[in-house]
């Protein structure tokens, strides 16, 4: 063996051992609130998605509502727009923020090494909703300022063209009124978004409506989605009905998402299925358009258990304490400050955080027609999401959902019963593999 | 359907030339020293870059390709080559790789194309330095942008079919609406890009190539197609066969266009869009790392028996 040759490969070892090298960690941190705000000091920075608040300045109207309550801490925001690919990967460093909303693709029981706990489950649920998507061994590692329904983004005034006055019942009364409202209207009676792609995930929210089950996302962990009459079925079954029967826009391969909100508005597109925190933007785009605001509307899911709808309840990004910060009282006091007083729900039309707020208006519709709101157990959340990854199905992923509509429009051969069974398989096989 | 990797090859080729340079008279020993470590303190600056970013990251992504790590979580395991046995017993994961026809094809036509177009300009015609300009002006544009540009352009009733509508023709077709058609306007988005690098490198080729031979060729008789054939093929083989292994490699690894254009939607996912799903969207970034390691390998494979089928020899025109 030569000089090079030797030297080569010490630089090649060096460089092995050197780059995947893990730093320690400090789990079992904790962020306590402060007992007396005028003495907690420091400078937060909050890690945030929100780029259009941070641009026209609304976060910094919310900083200083809140330096009125806590004068020493000095808050800064750091707007990432790329939020998930770059929270990512600044979390394999100790410099993630001091307050982050936590990336998606963080593994349920790494909670405790990146974040700070909040207290204890028992203590927290009594207050707030959504606890249980950050909860690992009883401790509550996030919390999400805002909480939001799925359901259809309706235009209300292309409904009622199309004759149809009541929210319909059954995906099949869907059916009709979607094939209704093409033959009496112009407009578009479904948009799917395909090409923008994680407007197809959203589907996955209708878990849990159909059955009007808490424990939907347990029986993701434990069972079939894609079983004869399951949510998932149901919902998937649907999608692919409107799509076959010709009830979308021509070109789903060159959807656009901006361009549908205005859209939307003016009553060229009848039905989106999103969710209540889209209401608000669609609102903007009917103002921006010179179309009425109050034309959109919002329905559930069209299946009803014993004659009421039922209607999930989903949090946002959870906000946390990063376990290496500094000033962990002041962060704690921003979370707290911000689920509870900053308005920041009320403001998005959102559900509130908090379990005794009312429903927002957006949802008002909602009260009066006696729809269930649930909270899902999310105790098994974290297995979902490992079989969904181990087994690449990706059900909160556009991918599947996309072969679904190509599958649909006969882009790709195949049955849809064939394609929701292989789906199901590979489920079950992998849940069977990682043994629980 | 190029890749730019050739700048990193042309930082190290001073090396060889260097080294080989023939020693004086023994001179004193510092004097020796330093005239050892001067050609090392040049190469300082650019084996530093090199090292730092090129060969660091792949050496990272080897050893990445041996664990289960999911991308972020402090802890990773070995798995020994768990995920390279994974790789090769799913047919699944190298279905993908049909796609990469299209695009190999495509490259064909492709590279027809810019020969064409790098010979007829080479000759003394009007507007030639106009022409040039349009073809290589698609590769400076930003392949995100292209992306965008030409989702608009397939999009229904978008560009295509408007000046297809001018001719009279109405299609009525989803250009990206079934696999084959998506494929194929992915394909042709990428030769309008690439066509552009072909084209300078073979212009290149042609316009080294001495004058004085066309002259001589055209004494003797010889028309266009024969000054092809006999001078400037011959003399642009290095570069036709540098262009071909390029043209496989790059069909191979295809990502920007459709992965911007389509997200894989639809029958076009390539391996590197299939790579970037199992890295970022399910977390497997071991797996995913052996998949890069293995296209790798296939590129490197290709390289070589084009190598050994074509080889290199030295052309002399004279």
């Amino acid at each position: 063996m030569n000089r090079r040759t030797v030297l080569a490969m010490v630089t090649g070892a060096l460089l092995l051992s050197a780059c995947t090298g893990t730093g320690g960690s400090s789990q079992g941190a904790e962020a306590k609130a402060a007992d007396d705000p005028s003495k907690v000091s420091g400078t937060i920075t909050v890690l945030t998605h929100r780029t259009d608040l941070v641009q026209d300045g609304t976060m910094a109207k919310y900083a200083t509502e809140f330096n009125k309550t806590y004068p020493k801490v000095k808050v800064e925001f750091d707007a990432i727009t790329d939020y998930e690919g770059e929270v990512k990967i600044r979390m394999n460093t100790e410099n993630y923020g001091d307050v982050l909303m936590i990336p998606a693709v963080i593994e349920k029981k790494d909670y405790p090494k990146f974040f700070a706990s909040l207290g204890t489950q028992a203590e927290r649920s009594k207050k707030y909703r959504f606890t249980d998507y950050t909860t690992v061994d009883g401790k509550v590692y996030g919390q999400s300022p805002l909480g939001a329904v799925p359901g259809f983004i309706y235009n209300k005034k292309v409904w009622q063209e199309a004759g149809i006055t009541d929210w319909p019942t059954t995906p099949a009364g869907f059916l009709d009124d979607l094939k209704a409202i093409k033959s009496k209207t112009d407009a578009i009676p479904y948009y799917t978004n395909f090409k923008d792609m994680w407007p197809l995930t959203q589907w996955t929210d209708v878990n849990g409506s159909v059955s009007c089950d808490e424990q939907a996302t347990t029986r993701l962990a434990e069972g079939d989605p894609w079983a004869d009459g399951a949510d998932l079925r149901t919902a998937d079954t649907l999608l692919y009905d409107i799509v076959r029967e010709g009830l979308v826009e021509k070109d789903p391969t060159t959807t656009n998402w901006e361009a549908s909100k205005p859209r939307i508005a003016k009553g060229e597109i009848a039905t989106m299925w999103l969710g209540s925190w889209a209401v608000i933007q669609m609102q903007g785009a009917a103002k921006q358009a010179g179309a009425d605001p109050d034309d959109i509307g919002f329905m559930p899911f069209p299946a009803q258990k014993n004659g009421t709808f039922c209607a999930v309840a989903k949090p946002d990004y959870n906000q946390a304490v990063n376990i290496h910060s500094e000033h962990k009282e002041a962060a704690r006091a921003w979370i707290d400050w911000f689920t509870d007083k900053s308005g920041y729900a009320a403001d998005n039309l959102a559900l509130s955080p908090l379990k005794e707020a009312p429903l927002p208006d957006v949802l008002k519709p909602y009260e009066e027609q006696g729809v269930k709101i649930l909270d899902l157990d999310d105790a098994l959340g974290a297995e979902v999401k490992s079989i969904d990854n181990q087994s690449e199905i990706g059900i909160y992923k556009p991918d599947y959902r996309q072969d679904l509509v190509d599958l649909a429009r006969g882009a790709t051969k195949g049955s849809l019963d064939d394609f929701l069974n292989g789906l199901g398989e590979k489920w079950t096989e992998t849940q069977k593999s990682l043994g629980s | 359907m190029t890749d730019t990797t050739t700048e990193k090859a042309a930082a190290t080729a001073p090396t060889g030339a260097v080294g080989a340079a023939p020693e004086p008279a023994p001179a004193p020993r510092t004097a020796r020293l330093r005239r050892g470590a001067t050609p090392w303190l040049f190469l300082l600056a650019p084996l530093a870059l090199l090292l730092t970013f090129t060969y660091a990251p792949i050496a990272n992504m080897v050893a990445y390709s041996f664990t289960d790590w999911d991308g972020v979580s402090p802890e990773l395991h070995y798995t020994g080559a768990e995920n390279y046995a994974e790789l090769f017993t799913r047919s699944d994961l190298f279905e993908v790789f049909w796609v990469s026809g299209y695009y190999l094809a495509a490259s064909v036509f492709q590279i027809v194309a810019a020969l064409y177009f790098a010979t007829i300009l080479s000759f003394n015609v009007r507007f030639r330095n106009f022409f040039k300009g349009v073809l290589f002006f698609p590769y400076l544009i930003n392949g995100v942008a292209i992306g965008m540009v030409f989702l608009y352009f397939f999009q229904d009733g978008g560009t295509l079919d408007a000046v297809l509508g001018l001719f009279g023709v109405e299609t009525d077709r989803a250009w990206l609406g079934t696999p084959e058609s998506a494929n194929t306007s992915l394909a042709a988005v990428s030769v309008w890009r690439y066509l552009g690098l072909n084209f300078v490198l073979f212009l290149g080729a042609i316009q080294s190539i001495p004058g004085e031979l066309y002259e001589a060729a055209e004494l003797d008789g010889a028309g266009r197609w024969h000054q092809f054939r006999y001078i400037i093929a011959p003399g642009i083989k290095p570069v036709l066969s540098l262009t071909v292994i390029l043209s496989i490699s790059g069909s191979l690894s295809v990502f920007e266009i459709p992965y911007i254009m389509t997200g894989g939607a639809t029958g076009t996912e390539t391996f590197v869009i299939q790579t970037v799903k199992l890295a970022f969207q399910f977390n497997k970034t071991g797996l995913a790392s052996a998949a890069a390691v293995v296209l790798l390998l296939i590129v490197l494979a290709v390289t070589w028996v084009q190598r050994r089928l074509v080889p290199d020899d030295k052309v002399d025109l004279a």
